[in-house]
This record gives C-alpha cells, structure tokens and sequence, in this order.
C-alpha cells in the first residue's frame, strides 16, 4: 500500500524545533510503523518551499498522502490530537482489517 | 557631533501618493512601522498598494506587500485598473508577495506551542530576495481571525515589526475598525506596533460618502492636523486634498483684465485682477451666463485661452445662447484658445470634480477659468465638503496666475442671497451681483460690485437690459432703495435732495 507521506516544516534548529521532532518520531514509531515518510524542512535553508505551501505558523505538520491534507500546528506535544488532526483512522482501520495483527 | 544629529531627526520618506506628502509634511517617517486603521471600504488596501506602486515607479524602490486576505491574483486584478501592473513588476523583480491570505481547505488543528516564525522568514526572504525599502501588511484582521491565541499573534507581530524596522524597511500595517470614530483599531493593534497612525475614514453625511485621511501620531515628527478629504480615481488612485497646506501663499498681481463689459469694467475700478476669484450672483435668467460668456470671449480676443465649466446647460444649448449674443463659441474652439467642458453635476463626487478641473486645467493652461455655476455642484455635496471643494479650486487657480469667475444661483428672484454666497463670498476677491427690480409693473435688471479687494470701485446699483447684441449697462437706479434686499422703498426726486441738502 502507499505509504503516508508527512512534511514536517520547521524554523531553525531551535530547542522547540528538536522537541517538536522528536515527539513526531516517537508518534510515527509507535503508531504508523513502517506506514509512513517523513521529510524535515527548515525555513530558514529553503524559504522558498514555505511560501509555495502557504505556512505561517511553526511547527506546521502536513499530510498530503493519502487524503484528504491535513495540517497540525504546534510542538505536537500531545499525540492524540496530532493523529486527530492528521486523519489517519480510515488508513489505520484497514491495516488492522487486514489481519496484519493476530 | 554627527551621532547627535542623526540621532534627533527622524527622516521621512516621499510616498508619492499625491497630496499625502504635503499632510505628513514629507511622507511616512523612514525606517518604521505605520499603522493605517479604517473601517471596511475605507481605502486601506488601495492606499497599501499604492504606497508599494508609488515607490516603484517614482523612486524605482522594490517593495513587499504581505497580503492576509485577499489572494495575491485578487489584488493584481484589482489594481491593474488603477494603472498598476503587478505581474510586471513581479516578473522584473521589484515586487514580492508573500501570500498569506487563507487557502480553501486550510484548517488547522493546533496541537502544542507555536509561533508564526514561518510568516518572519517569509517576510525576510521577499524583503532580500527583491532588495526591498518598502513593506505594505494588508491587513492584521484577518490574521487574527484564523489564530485563536489573540495575545501569540500580538506578541509575533510586534516581533515582525521590530525586525522590520532593524531592516531599515519602511513599513504600513493596515488594520480594520468597527466606527468611524472609536477606537483606533480591534485588537489593541494600535498600542504595541505603530509609532504612527494614520485613520481612513469613510463616513456618510447628508447622504453622501465622504472620504478623509487623519495623522493621528507620527512619533518625533511633525505632520498636518485634522481630516483631509480623499477621493480614489481611475488612474492615480488616492489623492488627498491638502486644505490649509497652501491657502493664503497666493501673491497677487495688480495687472487688470476687462470683463468683457466696459461698464463693468469702469464700475470695477478698471477690470478684475488677472488673478482674482470673481462670484457672479443672480436668480436665474438674469444674465449670468452671458457675463461669464462675454468675459471667456474676451480672453479670445486678447489671444489668451479660457476654459467654462458647464455645470447647468449641455453644450449645444451653450453654443447656440453664445452665438446669439454674437459669440462664435465653436469657432474659438477650433482655434484651441477656448476649451467648453459642459458637465453633469450629479456625475462626480465633488472630489472626483475637483480632480478633474485641476487636470483639465494642467493641460490646457488657460488664462481664464468660468465655473457656471458653482451652485449647481453644491447640490451633489455636504455643507464642509462644499466648502473644502472651493478653497482646494480658488487656491488651485490662484497658483497657476489664473483670473476665475464662477457663478452661483440665488433661490428668490427679488434680492436674497443664495447659500453658495455665504460659504464663499470670503474667499473672492470680487463679488458681482445681479438682481431683478421690479418697478411700476415692470421687471428691470440691476447689477453692482459689492465687493473689490483691493481697489476702488462704484457704490452704484446700476440698470442693465439684455438684447441680441448683449448686455448694456445703464444709470445708476435713482429714486429707489432697497434693491438688494428686494423690499423697494420708492422715494421722490424732491425726497432725494431734500436728504442730500441736509448733508450738505
């Protein structure tokens, strides 16, 4: 299957920045393993991409992959909203219905 | 020594958006942020435009314009009537957008802390990447609008503006109000990003919008006091009318010019001044048009150019009155030493008028400018709007050495004064006046100068009729009083000099 693709857009290396990254690690791993892609862009090194996506707040979250595209912002400090907002239950649901777990 | 200097004197620079300079007394204060409030309609993405389009085209300095509501293919369309060329500009590297304006679909759900360190960098990027001197931020509502966290956005946006200002960029922030006389902005915008405020307001009075601009602050700097009317037009855009800026600077010329009429000129001391304001004052079908007729015909034969500004008839009705007082009106013109511009006064606002007038003016430089009448554009205006419109016009043409002759109707038909009179008679330096007499059953015509700055002129009511060949002035009326306030007092000859031998 297509595997959920995530962009995670930040500005700079800053202590919020490193926070922000690691709480969406320990997201993906505990709950989207081996489901999902992931690509950091700083502001800061490529304005460019932020002002073709529109962003204005950091850290912004964007799932484009499968749809509908989503958008989280903030720190991601809590996971249940950040799988909330992202949408992901009906990819979820179907992993289980498959019967990858007993 | 230099430290010192530098560091007392706030600089400014010219925004180009015409008369705006002269309010602020040299543009918008150089290096910092100016808040323009206004509420919806009022002007504010326009003059946020403008202030980017001026710099580029006059002073070739790029700018950014972050827009947070409308798209940026929006505003390029809105202004490309405007005679602004956005897309041209984009593709020549002297204007940025940073579009921030919401996107269809674009809900967020906040999970955490965030700020709009994004928006910064953006800002920073376009302002570097175009070699910017000019941000225009139209406008912070909106951005409050989609961030539920009030006091974060406040916070991030002061931070904007202070690295703006460490940039050395100057910038506008446009921001909504609710009324046009509260607060200066929601939000409490006001208190935390601005050392300047400047207010559009758009308020309706007497029925009719009424556009003005006010300074509020510009901290450390001087700037004009008050609301100055505004008006948009098609191709420049804003354009302020700076009242109190220039009245009074005329200096004035002792060289005469006829009226057109001999008499006339005789009761005025020897003609009007060449660059004197004439108000012609008379109930209708009195002879108004004709004088002013008679005094545009004279620039003709003189070989100078004269222009009418026809507010009551169309042309036609003007040329053929003309040609039967033995005034060749179209051939005049294709001499190009007369110019008829015959308009609706409901057609304008007064402002767009004035606009117009003063560019007309421009290009056709004439000696001699006639407002017929000046009464009939007092009725598509307010009272202060009215008046603001004829002290911008009898300054405007005082400064170009131009002689102007309006006119202006009296509601009664016997004596009376009309309320054109009393708004302007003070600014004129002439006022004529036209009246009819109604004596022993018949209804004759009299005429007067009752005002003549600077000069000498007759105290007389004189008789004048009116035939194919114009206006001829007669005696002085003898044995009456009270003509100008139409109540006549006959008084006998035998009367007359009874009172004269006692003064004797």
């Amino acid at each position: 299957m297509n595997k959920i693709k995530l962009r995670l857009y930040i500005t700079g290396k800053t202590p919020k920045s490193e926070r922000t990254i690691a709480n969406l690690v320990k997201i993906c791993e505990r709950d989207l393993q081996g489901l999902y892609e992931l690509q950091i862009i700083d502001i800061l090194e490529s304005p460019h991409l932020a002002e073709n996506e529109k962003i204005l707040a950091t850290p912004t979250l964007i799932k484009e992959v499968p749809p509908p595209l989503r958008r989280v912002i903030g720190d991601l400090s809590n996971p249940e909203k950040v799988l909330l907002g992202l949408d992901l239950s009906p990819v979820l649901d179907s992993n289980y219905g498959k019967g990858d777990k007993p | 020594m230099n430290e010192i200097e530098r560091s007392t004197g706030i600089e400014k620079i010219e925004t180009g958006i015409k008369g705006f300079d002269m309010i602020s007394e040299g543009g918008l204060p150089k290096g910092r942020t100016t808040l323009i409030a206004g509420t919806s309609g009022s002007g504010k993405t326009i003059f946020a435009v403008q202030f980017l389009s001026e710099g580029i085209i006059k002073k070739d300095e790029p700018g950014v314009f972050v827009t947070f509501e409308e798209s940026p293919e929006d505003i390029r369309k809105n202004v490309i009537s405007l005679g602004w060329d956005v897309a041209k500009w984009e593709q020549e590297g002297k204007w940025a957008f940073v579009d921030a304006s919401p996107v269809v679909g674009e809900d967020h759900i906040i999970a955490g802390e965030y700020d709009l360190g994004a928006l910064l960098a953006r800002i920073e990027y376009a302002v570097e990447r175009v070699g910017a001197t000019r941000i225009s931020m139209d406008s912070l509502g909106s951005i409050f609008a989609r961030f539920s966290d009030a006091g974060l956005v406040r916070n991030e946006i002061f931070k904007i503006a202070g690295i703006v200002k460490q940039m050395g960029v100057t910038t506008i922030i446009t921001a909504e109000r609710t009324e046009e006389y509260g607060d200066v902005a929601r939000f409490g915008i006001e208190q935390f990003v601005a050392d300047n405020v400047i207010i559009l307001r758009n308020a309706l009075e007497a029925e009719k919008r009424r556009r003005t601009m006010e300074i509020l602050k510009f901290r450390g700097t001087g700037h004009q006091k008050g609301e100055y009317p505004f008006t948009v037009t098609k191709d420049t855009g804003i354009v302020a009318i700076p009242l109190s800026g220039f009245y009074m600077k005329q200096h004035s010329s002792t060289i005469r010019i006829s009226s057109g009429n001999p008499e006339l000129d005789k009761m005025c001391g020897g003609g009007f001044f060449r660059d004197s304001i004439i108000l012609v004052s008379g109930p209708t079908g009195c002879g108004k048009t004709m004088l002013s007729a008679g005094f545009a015909a004279d620039a003709a034969r003189n070989g100078d150019r004269a222009l009418i500004l026809a507010f009551e008839e169309g042309r036609e009705q003007l040329f053929r009155n003309a040609a039967g007082w033995g005034i060749d009106f179209e051939q005049m013109e294709n001499d190009n030493i007369l110019k008829v511009v015959c308009r609706y006064p409901e057609a304008d606002i007064l402002e767009d008028h004035l606009i117009l007038i003063k560019s007309i003016i421009r290009d056709f430089h004439p000696h001699r400018v006639v407002v017929d009448s000046l009464s009939a554009l007092e009725r598509v205006s307010t009272v202060k709007g009215f008046r603001e419109f004829v002290i911008a016009l009898t300054s405007f043409i005082k400064q170009q050495q131009v002689a102007g002759l309006f006119t202006s109707t009296t509601g009664e038909f016997m004596g009376g004064t009309s309320v054109t009179e009393a708004h302007i008679s003070t600014i004129t330096d002439t006022i004529i006046l036209l009246r009819y007499v109604e004596m022993f059953g018949e209804v004759r015509r009299g005429i007067t100068a009752i005002k003549m700055l600077g000069s000498m002129h007759e105290k007389d009511i004189r008789e004048f009729y009116i035939d194919g060949k114009g206006m001829h002035i007669g005696k002085p009326f003898s044995n009456v009083t009270g003509i100008l306030s139409g109540h006549l007092v006959f008084t006998s000859r035998k009367e007359m000099d009874r009172i004269g031998d006692l003064l004797k």
